[in-house]
């Protein structure tokens, strides 16, 4: 009896696996015939970036050697392109003239890398990462040393640039997203994985879209972006994302449609034509990982051996990234969404991130970042969609941890662990030492274990299970304290050991913060975003960049919402003087824009309300046009400085009090601080300027200024207390830029100076603002603060900046026309 | 999701790509009943919601966007995205009418419901 004969097109990690699982059922049903493009036999795809990075050797990668294809009487045809399928004489050709009949033909035909348009992209030196060759190409440009740049934040650019960063090149991974391998990662694991990229010599530029690739001579010699920056380089891989493969199959009139559509028994729409792998579409999804198309493989091998009642369903994706060192696995659902719930651990001493996506009490998905070992078990639970509401107290911590302790109480769980077992991953405290201790030295406290064994007192995560532990070892006579109010639910922090952290470790963006102090969210809240945005600008003045999606909606729009969503505008008067020019361009503005109400505020100036957003920066325009900046109106920051008339004109006057309030407004304005800032100077101590009510306020006398703080007048009431008395007016500006900075260092978010000085006492700031050297550290860093702050932002924006902000989406939403 | 709902009630409607909408944000769009509020999470997922508060109308997309939800600016009110639920202390007071969204290729379409 003849044999079947099976052709296959595609020499691949698809068609060979398809090949091995037909002979492993029936090894005697068919002559098989392989065509492939590339000289070589079939080799390990996955395994060319450890190639690129030199940690394999291409011997290592190949799965079927020469003998395999020999010993199972396979035709093989390398460096043999198809170039034709006549499915009607059921032969395929190729260009060569060689030529093979079939009575099943499998297309395993795989992908190309997607080659950008960009200028420039024809040069050498401009490679994509597909193949062997493609491999060897950056062996070659790697060992000449030099700039790399990849474009291409994914799974495969990151493999890319880290390889030639191996190979000693300096690599730069170019991403259109903010988020590095955004398909597979959330922001907190984006966060780390970037940080652990650039340790390991790969540097990564966000947010970027590539304009043209530019040369020398016919070779690349740097990639130009399109805010203008020009990354040098001598190789340029594109690593972009990857297209099916599918010329063939549509040539010879099969469905196609991203890929070559299959059903279920991966059969296209000829019987007799298969198609599996990244060719493939298999109901709507064309896959780019190797576990679906080992799982076609199968369903196809059942298939082709008579096997009728298989079918392939589709397949749940995991990925991992082959970075050595560098723990990544995502799976699922990681980002969660519409009745999901998020469990988060951090571990910032061991760089660890870990979020499992849970849904009505099943795994929906999971990122893990620096500790992956059970990202395989989340995956199980994840494709048996097993009820985990049982496991939920512990599913975080892991299989082991979670099957150790099934159904123990978790206090219990605490009793039942091995004086061995590390309670303190950051000062190596085990149970056994921190019981001893409660036992032997009579603490009673979770202060006392801190002070005695310095569990819990670094990081401060493990604090749950040390308090367990005191409540195990204590029985009753042990109650939980009530430490510093946390920010929000989202940590267990205060905003003390949050802004100490900030600085003493150098934390300089809100994943940063987050990771390290073990946020218990994936991304923080409303609460802690602003808080966090704050804390960071103050720290790093000109270093942060500010992330505006934290900001509350007045502070990102620089206006203030009102009720009915249209906003109010307030342009700056320095010390509450105006001109009739000024006047004239509000009075021009309002009419121009027919804003309906037009007011005088309580910090002498001029409201303008019920301003729609769209039209806030042609408003900012005109304003800007006469002289006019932002009022700040907005801010938790400096608000205004009130002024009386002072010397000028006023026949009590002591002081150029006008003056002074200018002088000071001028030099503050823009400064952001942990609340709205209000001052005002009174020339004399009648106190037309009701100075004795601000945050701060100075009165003027005959022999200077005196300068007092901590007055509210608002839901709560109450005057200012006087700090210092100061001789000339420098004194009083340096006095209060000092008080204004230690106040923007201290005070936590959301907190008025008058709740602040309640809180560290009057005195321990007048011992700053009274000591010279103490007051002139606190004025210099203010006013370095302020060489990034006195922009101002109407201008910005009136000029282009964040202009989505401000432009509703084009399109009307009107239904077509029939 | 690679097929808009065939439903002879709703027009789908391309209006824009999702990356126009910035990340833990939102952009405004005027729809015949109203404005409709597309936003995108940190993730990148992006859910429609006419844009007003169910506590005094406030304009959600003027909210700061956190995990799938946001916070209206006006009194703090917090909605779940793929709901337009209330949440937390302010569960079961209401919710924001949910616009038919879908992505295709990086396009979004509003699904218009026909009267």
């Amino acid at each position: 009896m003849t044999k079947e004969r099976l052709v296959v097109i595609g020499n691949g990690m698809a068609g060979c696996r398809a090949v091995e699982e037909v002979l492993k059922r029936d090894p005697n049903r068919y002559e098989i015939t392989i065509f492939g493009t590339e000289p070589r036999v079939n080799y390990d795809r996955i395994m060319l970036s450890p190639v690129l990075a030199g940690e394999k050797a291409f011997a290592d990668i190949v799965l079927n050697d020469e003998a395999w294809y020999r010993d199972h009487a396979i035709t093989l045809h390398t460096g043999c392109a198809v170039a034709e399928i006549d499915r009607e004489a059921r032969v395929v050709r190729a260009g060569d003239g060689t030529q093979a009949a079939y009575d099943r033909l499998i297309l395993a035909t795989g992908s190309d890398p997607v080659r950008l348009p960009l200028p420039g992209a024809g040069l050498a030196g401009v490679v994509t990462f597909r193949d062997l060759d493609d491999v060897e190409t950056m062996v070659a440009a790697a060992d000449a040393g030099g700039e790399a740049v990849v474009i291409g934040g994914g799974l495969l650019g990151l493999e890319a640039a880290y390889g030639l960063a191996r190979r000693g090149m300096r690599a730069t991974v170019i991403h259109l997203m903010d988020v590095l391998m955004e398909r597979q990662l959330d922001e907190s694991a984006g966060f780390l994985l970037r940080s652990a990229l650039t340790d390991r010599g790969v540097e990564t530029v966000l947010g970027a879209q590539s304009e043209a690739i530019l040369g020398e001579d016919g070779k690349v010699s740097g990639l130009q972006l399109k805010d203008g920056r020009i990354i040098p380089c001598s190789l340029l891989v594109m690593a972009v994302g990857i297209r099916p493969n599918t010329a063939l199959a549509a040539n010879c009139g099969l469905n196609v449609g991203r890929g070559v559509v299959v059903d279920d028994q991966m059969r296209t729409s000829d019987p007799a034509v298969f198609a599996i792998g990244e060719c493939a579409e298999h109901r709507g999804i064309a896959y780019g990982l190797v576990a679906p198309i080992w799982e076609m493989c199968r369903t196809l091998a059942d298939v082709l051996t008579g096997v009728d009642d298989c079918a392939y369903g589709g397949s749940v994706l995991q990925t991992r990234l082959k970075v050595s060192g560098v723990d990544v696995f995502s799976a699922g659902r990681f980002s969660g969404g519409e009745g999901c719930e998020d469990v988060v651990f951090r571990d910032a001493g061991r760089g660890v991130y870990k979020r499992v996506v849970l849904e009505q009490g099943r795994v929906a998905g999971a990122v893990l970042f620096g500790d992956v070992i059970d990202g395989g078990w989340y995956f199980d639970l994840m494709k048996s969609q097993a009820d985990v509401s049982e496991l939920r107290e512990t599913l975080i911590f892991g299989q082991a941890v979670t099957e150790a302790l099934r159904g123990v109480d978790p206090k219990s769980a605490v009793a039942a662990m091995a004086d061995s077992q590390e309670i303190c991953g950051c000062n190596g405290v085990c149970k056994g030492a921190i019981t001893t201790a409660i036992a032997d030295l009579g603490l009673t406290t979770l202060e006392d274990v801190r002070a005695h064994t310095k569990a819990s007192a670094s990081c401060g995560s493990c604090t749950p299970l040390v308090e367990k532990l005191l409540a195990v070892t204590l029985g009753d006579a042990f109650q939980v304290q009530t430490g510093p109010k946390p920010v929000c639910g989202c940590t267990h922090h205060g905003h003390e050991v949050v802004r100490k952290r900030i600085v003493s470790e150098g934390l300089k963006s809100i994943p940063a913060v987050m990771q390290a102090l073990e946020w218990t969210t994936p991304e923080g809240c409303a609460s802690c975003r602003p808080a966090l945005n704050y804390y960071l600008i103050c720290a790093w003045p000109g270093d942060y960049q500010d992330d505006k999606q934290s900001r509350f909606v007045n502070e990102r729009v620089h206006a203030n919402i009102q009720k009915d969503g249209t906003y109010s505008v307030v342009p700056r008067m320095w010390g509450g003087m105006t001109s009739p020019q000024e006047l004239r361009a509000i009075a021009d503005v309002a009419d121009k824009f027919a804003i309906p109400a037009v007011k005088v505020t309580g910090g002498q100036r001029i409201d303008l309300l019920g301003v729609k957003k769209d039209d806030l920066p042609a408003v900012w325009a005109d304003l800007n046009a006469a002289g006019m900046v932002s009022g700040h109106a907005y801010a938790k920051g400096l608000r205004t400085v009130k002024t009386c008339v002072g010397t000028d004109w006023c026949r009590f006057g002591t002081q150029d009090s006008t003056g002074l309030g200018v002088r000071l407004e001028k030099f503050m304005w823009g400064s952001w601080a942990p609340a709205k800032v209000k001052l005002a100077v009174s020339g004399c101590p009648r106190n037309c300027a009701e100075a004795t009510c601000k945050d701060i306020g100075v009165v003027c006398v005959d022999s200077g200024f005196e300068i007092h703080i901590g007055g509210a007048a608002g839901l709560h009431i109450q005057g200012t207390q006087l700090l210092t008395k100061v001789a000339s007016e420098d004194e009083a500006v340096w006095a209060i830029c000092a008080i204004t900075q230690l106040y923007r260092e201290e005070g936590w978010y959301l907190e008025r100076i008058y709740k602040w000085m309640a809180r560290v006492g009057l005195e321990t700031i007048r011992a700053q603002v009274e000591d010279p050297e103490a007051r002139k550290a606190l004025y210099d860093r203010f006013a370095y603060s302020q060489r990034f702050s006195r922009t101002d932002p109407w201008a910005e924006r009136v000029a282009g900046r964040h202009a989505d902000e401000f432009n509703p989406l084009s399109r009307r939403l009107e239904f077509e026309r029939a | 999701m690679n097929a808009l709902v065939k439903d002879p009630q709703i027009a789908w409607v391309d209006v824009g790509a999702d990356t126009d909408i910035p990340r833990r944000g939102a952009r405004r769009l005027k729809g015949p009943q109203g404005e409709i509020a597309i936003f995108r999470t940190g993730d990148g997922q992006v859910f429609a919601l006419m844009d007003a508060c169910p506590h005094k109308g406030g304009p959600l997309s003027q909210g700061i966007v956190h995990g799938a939800s946001v916070t209206c600016p006006l009194h703090g009110r917090v909605i779940d995205l793929a709901t337009g639920e209330s949440l937390g202390a302010d569960a079961g007071k209401g919710c924001a009418p949910v616009v038919p969204l879908e992505v295709r290729e990086g396009r979004l379409f509003i699904g218009l419901v026909r009267a």
